[in-house]
């Protein structure tokens, strides 16, 4: 069992209770919520004749079924209207904070929170929404909750929930030029399976992780839910803290002091114990690429796509249903694979460093004739900067568009949504069949930067050639 | 159309019915109810729209679509089912086609945690295990009866010992599996535990 590990810490720390028969009953910090999964949620509740408890600890904002073209009101999608009606109406009758469409703090919820200021360390952090675990990159514990545990943490601020494990992720060296956190997390999920993380928290170190941007962080983080892990974090350091100064919803003066000091303190002691420490080597990961429907099954962008022959015996079912979805054939290389529609966006590579990334590749180059391109801020503020930094413009200018701030076609809730069985190169997290909208539809999640090079080639592409010129 | 399966109330101590057998490694949950059915503040329409693109493809041949598994309760999988998105929208549409308990070789954690929050036991057997039920209920009718209090499964001439969170067990048997009234009981260590929190002392502005 763990000891003294960030997670130990905090777990211990937000312990109310231990519940009957091993479960602990943990409060929660802050409680972020969207249209999504809190309807049924505020429904129960009034079922139950209960009230929320700490309006203050909840936050809201919407983003799975904003329309990311025409934002009036009401939308042209009713249903997509009702879900933000329901939720502008909950907000008001609980006095709950909700920051809604033209409020310039409007955006993917695992990007509002971390811009606002609201996620800090040693903090536990819920949501309704499996990427929550995103919110570790600042140093807490941070995990998604079913509509279920939404209720109980509206109406009592905990929830209950078994302990996990930590498994330590060291990752040694540091990334190569053209290859970005989003490669190293891909090859981590490549290396570990989409399982090995059930029942495990994933503490990120390591030279490679301290090398990253809060951003960066934010992306390894937010896919640890695709290797089973619902909850990843990173210890905090002065770039944790670096990136919460300031923010509108940040300590301020003697509180920031306060703060500091006691983040300070937070972090994995060197004698830690984990349950399970796997070490790689950052140096050796190449550009990453999925090449199935699960997101473990990728290939670096040199490597073929795997014989069913090489792969262990329990990754040979789920292969041969996706060699078979995808249309793919087993050795068959994945670069130059033709792709229909670029996208840049979601909650894992929707941030302000992703687009200046991908602008910067797309810079006097045009999308190809045969791609449909599109760029989703993930947030309101995300929009704002970029458009100060003229990236809004590259983007236009290279064939792509520009679009207002959601989840967009990472799920696929509103009208972005692949058509047949075209084949997406994606910066979100999931290649899940029909993932995209359409039950045909082919997903390749790669990082920002081989989008923008996917875009302009139409087809997989290696965006060190492209950089390096 | 509002189902007329909902959640159960109370003790859990037993569940018999027909299995279904779903195969497949990985199954998500954006497969189990694709996100366009999200779109909805009750829960109570997602029965039918259960595996609904998976059942398109496969065009009446899939498992929720064939006559012979009409009216059964007790689902078979293989592993890390669930995984991917936390909609509980997932094992509601489930619920509400008429699957009482889960039996599998793994689960992904918050699907698992989604299930038991309904009222839906999720037992694991090893992969033998499982295979044995698939091929059998492949050809007929394949019955289970489960027993939460000693943790086995019985049919007609098969028996199993299934595994299941210790507290999941309890809570079933307790019928205190509606977290909500537990974690209230602790009424007063909550509000301790709100005022001793550091963070929330240096975020004062916020509350």
């Amino acid at each position: 069992m763990s000891q003294n590990t960030l997670f130990d810490k905090i777990w211990d720390l937000h312990k109310v209770s231990s519940l009957p028969g091993g479960s602990d009953q943990i409060f929660i910090g802050l409680h972020l919520i969207h249209e999504v999964t809190s309807p049924q949620a505020f429904g129960a509740l009034k079922d139950k004749s209960l009230k929320v408890k700490f309006p203050n600890r909840t936050v809201a904002t919407v983003d799975h079924i904003v329309p990311t073209d025409n934002q009036s009101r009401p939308f042209k999608d009713n249903l997509a209207e009702q879900m933000i009606d329901t939720l502008e109406r909950n907000c008001i009758e609980h006095k709950i904070r909700f920051f809604n469409i033209g409020s310039g703090n409007q955006g993917i919820v695992h990007v509002v929170a971390p811009e606002l200021g609201l996620t800090q360390p040693g903090m536990t952090i819920a949501c309704g929404d499996s990427h929550t675990s995103t919110h570790g990159a600042f140093g807490s514990i941070a995990f998604g909750i079913g509509t279920s545990q939404v209720r109980d943490v509206l109406a009592s601020q905990t929830i209950a929930m078994n302990k996990l494990k930590v498994r330590q992720i060291w990752c040694e060296n540091n990334l190569s030029n053209g290859v970005y956190a989003k490669d190293l997390v891909l090859h981590i999920i490549n290396r570990l399976g989409v399982k090995a993380g059930v029942g495990f928290a994933y503490e990120f170190a390591g030279p490679a992780i301290s090398a990253l941007s809060m951003e960066e962080r934010m992306t390894i983080c937010n896919m640890s839910i695709e290797g089973g892990a619902r909850c990843g974090y990173v210890n905090p350091d002065e770039k944790t803290f670096e990136y919460i100064k300031e923010k509108l919803c940040a300590p301020q003066n003697k509180n920031w002091e306060k703060a500091i000091k006691w983040w300070r303190s937070l972090k994995s002691n060197e004698n830690s114990i984990y349950d399970d420490v796997i070490t790689l080597d950052a140096s050796k990961v190449e550009p990453t690429v999925t090449w199935g429907i699960t997101p473990s099954q990728s290939v670096g962008i040199n490597q073929e796509i795997p014989l069913l022959e090489d792969l262990h015996p329990n990754d040979q079912f789920i292969a041969e249903e996706a060699y078979e979805y995808m249309g793919f054939k087993p050795g068959q290389s994945i670069k130059d694979t033709p792709i229909d529609v670029c996208f840049i966006g979601s909650c894992t590579n929707g941030r302000i460093s992703d687009l200046r990334v991908a602008a910067e590749v797309l810079k006097n180059n045009k999308v190809s004739i045969n791609v449909k391109a599109f760029v989703v801020p993930g947030s309101e503020k995300v929009a704002k900067e970029a458009k100060k930094e003229g990236l809004d413009k590259i983007f236009i200018d290279a064939g792509f568009q520009w679009r207002e701030p959601g989840c967009s076609m990472c799920l696929a809730m509103n009208s972005d949504k692949l058509i047949g069985n075209q084949i997406s190169a994606s910066s979100s997290n999931r290649n899940f069949k029909g993932r995209q909208g359409s039950p045909s539809g082919r997903t390749l999640l790669m990082s920002p930067a081989m989008v923008a090079t996917a875009a302009i080639n139409g087809k997989v592409s290696d965006v060190r050639e492209f950089i390096n010129k | 159309m509002k189902s007329e399966l909902t959640a159960p109330i109370g003790e859990i101590s037993q569940i018999k019915g027909k299995c279904i057998s779903l195969i497949g490694d990985d199954i998500d949950t954006d497969r189990i109810i694709p996100a366009r059915f999200l779109k909805c503040v009750t829960f109570d329409a997602l029965g039918n729209s259960v595996f609904e693109d998976d059942r398109k493809t496969l065009n009446g041949k899939h498992p929720f679509d064939s006559e012979v598994n009409k009216g059964a309760s007790i689902l078979i999988v293989n592993s890390n089912f669930g995984c991917g998105s936390s909609r509980e929208h997932a094992p509601q549409a489930l619920m509400r086609w008429g699957i009482k308990a889960i039996i599998g070789e793994s689960f992904a954690e918050i699907f698992y945690s989604n299930c038991i929050a309904i009222g839906i036991p999720c037992f694991t057997l090893p992969k033998e295990s499982i295979k044995d039920i698939q091929k059998y209920n492949d050809n007929e009718n394949f019955f289970l009866e489960i027993d939460l209090k000693n943790c086995c499964a019985k049919s007609k001439d098969l028996n199993f010992n299934l595994e299941i969170r210790e507290s999941s067990r309890k809570m079933f048997l307790s019928g205190e599996w509606d977290a909500t009234s537990t974690l209230l009981k602790n009424e007063t260590l909550i509000e301790n535990k709100f005022n001793e929190l550091p963070y929330l002392k240096f975020n004062s502005h916020l509350l």
